[in-house]
């Protein structure tokens, strides 16, 4: 398992439009992949449960990633933790 | 004119007047019950979402085509919801776990996601409730083999009244027909307001149970504006509210036509007409309202309501992302102004007995040069991304300048020496705010591209008077013939350098300042987004040629006073 921790720069913090991206881009690799903040824990390529992390702009996020193409995962979903979407 | 009945939120500006009619919204409630052959409910569970899916892509293609992609996207947030594996799955493994049935399974689950979304703090993530709300309705619809409401065929003008509205009920409104929508719960983010803003129709949310009052038919007048509704007012009342709303039509028409109009005057003089921005999401607002540019970047709020500095990163992407929605179009960029009446606590700086005169902005930037570096790092790497111009604030001599730039140059160095792209045509300027920078504009203006004069400051260092203090703010008097004179001697400073100024205090949007500045040789007026088109419409019937005489001549007059009756007895006669 490997695992990073990054600072969510959105200004709106990640509302739906950027967990669409983001769901849409976890459910591409075969790995397991969590997101924890605030003290919660969610399943990185459920819309659902992302969104009730509550995560705003200047919240730190660390992903934990497991399986197959984890390297990968991790670069691409790191990469947009903390692109500004809107 | 009488009270009104109810008040909400004002979510989408205007004035409806029409009849009302009811969305009820009773929400259906699942009994548990458990079933024989949990495989084959959860079959009819699949079934249900399948059929959601394909009702769903019909929306949303039907939406696409009627409101575009835009629009159309907040679907495509439902299709994910259909295929959510903590939900679907979850729904899935509680039938076959506890033999229920796929209604209560589905509502219980998707229930626990409300809940949870409703105790954030975030006002715009607990709105997404809705959506949970629309997706689950429509697979229970399905479920139990019901129609959902259709609302497609409205032909008569209505005002819609619902407890909220959810992106499917929106979708399934024929629009043309509504004039406007009164919600009960909501906010100004909730997705019935977002709807009503961009199709440009008066929205009031929010307006309290009191909606249940409101009978199909009756006729409503909302104000859309001050967030007010009337239910079945009088005959006296209702006609007054029929002026006030052409009025409101006719002003809101006449100034839309100069959204993507050139800045001119009367004589074909071109300026240009920026905007003001202090958060991000002015940016939107700004281009909505035919900005030329962004005159100023308050760049404060990346630093406040926080614990501690932001990060390089942090603020590069936010240039980065002024710049790339404006598309290449100029970008003023003021670095930190901080101090005075702005404070930041965790940099806990000393307290002054005079914080406007203390080391605020540049001061305190060229003390603490750690975060001033941070800052131009950023606003360098963001450089290549747009037309970006960086002006430094609060500058009193020409070795503040100087020193600034010189930070300014190293910087850039290490960054191109490390392989970092950096635009070779950033702008470089300077506030003037500062009397003393006003005076000797002349010794700056070779070492900058332009100045900003920034009145609201340099009217309270001129004055000697507190902005603040309401005893002495008789003293703000932005036409005063001091200030006047201190403007034209910037502009003529520039002017002799073949450099630009612009201004971004609040009277570059006044409209009994205008005139003059356009007289005075100003280049680009920098505003309230919401300033911009009066202005633009004002200007447009000024000659400048003219106003160069007038300007001239309100600089040998004795005081604001006589300033104002001057331009106003010249408008009067140039409108007869």
């Amino acid at each position: 398992m490997i695992t990073n921790s990054y600072t969510v720069l959105n200004p709106t913090g990640l509302h739906v439009r950027p967990i669409k991206t983001i769901v849409q881009a976890a459910s591409e690799f075969p790995c397991k992949i969590t997101v924890l903040s605030n003290g919660k824990k969610a399943n990185g390529k459920s819309s659902l449960s992302m969104l009730t992390l509550g995560i705003k702009m200047n919240d730190e996020v660390t992903l934990e990633i497991d399986g197959e193409r984890e390297e990968e995962a991790l670069q691409a979903i790191g990469a947009l933790l903390v692109q500004i979407h809107e | 004119m009488t009270q009104p009945q109810l008040q909400g939120i004002a979510a989408s500006p205007g004035i409806a007047i029409a009849r009302a009619i009811r969305i009820d919204l009773e929400e259906y409630i699942p009994e548990k019950t458990t079933v024989q052959d949990p495989k084959q409910e959860v079959a009819r569970f699949r079934q249900a979402v399948e059929a959601a899916g394909e009702q769903i892509e019909g929306i949303r293609e039907a939406t696409e085509q009627k409101l575009g992609a835009e629009k159309a996207e907040i679907f495509e947030g439902h299709l994910l919801l259909l295929e959510d594996p903590e939900l679907i799955d979850v729904v899935v493994e509680n039938i076959e776990n506890d033999a229920v049935n796929a209604e209560y399974a589905l509502y219980e689950v998707s229930q626990s996601f409300i809940e949870m979304l409703s105790q954030l703090d975030d006002e715009m993530l607990r709105e997404r409730a809705v959506d949970i709300r629309d997706v689950r309705g429509r697979v229970l619809n399905l479920l139990r083999g019901v129609g959902g409401s259709d609302h497609t065929q409205l032909q008569e003008e209505c005002i819609i009244i619902a407890r909220d509205l959810t992106p499917s009920d929106t979708a399934q409104l024929n629009l043309e027909a509504v004039r406007g929508f009164v919600t009960e719960i909501g906010s100004r983010t909730s997705h019935s307001a977002i709807m009503a803003r961009s199709l440009d129709i008066p929205a009031i949310v929010g307006a309290g149970a009191a909606i249940q009052e409101i009978q199909n038919g009756d006729l409503i007048v909302m104000d859309a504006v001050e967030g007010q509704v009337w239910i079945n007012p009088d005959s006296s009342s209702l006609e007054q509210f029929r002026v006030n709303k052409a009025r409101y039509d006719q002003r809101k028409a006449e100034l839309a036509v100069w959204v993507d109009k050139p800045s001119l005057a009367k004589d074909g003089h071109r300026i240009e007409l920026a905007a003001n921005i202090g958060k991000l999401d002015d940016v939107q607002k700004a281009l909505d309202n035919g900005a030329e540019g962004i005159g100023l970047f308050r760049t404060e709020f990346l630093y406040m309501g926080r614990q501690e500095l932001p990060s390089e990163e942090e603020q590069f992407q936010s240039y980065k992302y002024v710049l790339e929605k404006m598309a290449g179009k100029p970008v003023v960029i003021r670095t930190l102004d901080i101090g005075g009446d702005k404070e930041l606590p965790y940099m806990d700086l000393p307290k002054e007995s005079n914080p406007f005169l203390g080391q605020r902005a540049l001061r305190l930037c060229l003390e603490r040069d750690d975060l001033f570096r941070t800052q131009l790092r950023a606003l360098l790497r963001a450089s290549q991304y747009g037309n970006l111009k960086i002006m430094f604030p609060m500058i009193a001599v020409r070795d503040e300048l100087f020193e600034a730039k010189r930070i300014l140059k190293e910087e850039k160095q290490l960054l191109i020496e490390a392989g970092v792209a950096v635009s070779e045509s950033i702008e470089i300027g300077m506030m003037i705010e500062i009397p003393s920078a006003a005076i000797s504009a002349d010794l700056f203006a070779p070492h900058v591209d332009f100045f900003s004069i920034g009145t609201n400051d340099l009217i309270q260092y001129t004055m000697a008077a507190d902005r603040m203090n309401e005893t002495v703010s008789y003293l703000y008097q932005p036409s005063h013939p001091s200030i006047l004179r201190l403007i034209r001697l910037v502009i003529e400073a520039a002017r002799q350098e073949g450099k630009w100024v612009g201004l971004c205090g609040e009277m570059a949007g006044d409209l009994a300042s205008v005139p003059l500045l356009l007289g005075l040789g100003l280049h680009e007026f920098s505003m309230s987004a919401g300033s911009l088109l009066q202005t633009r419409e004002l200007i447009a019937g000024l000659n400048y040629a003219q106003w160069q005489e007038h300007a001239k001549q309100a600089l040998t007059l004795g005081s604001q006073q006589e300033v104002q009756a001057f331009v106003q007895e010249i408008q009067k006669g140039e409108n007869e």
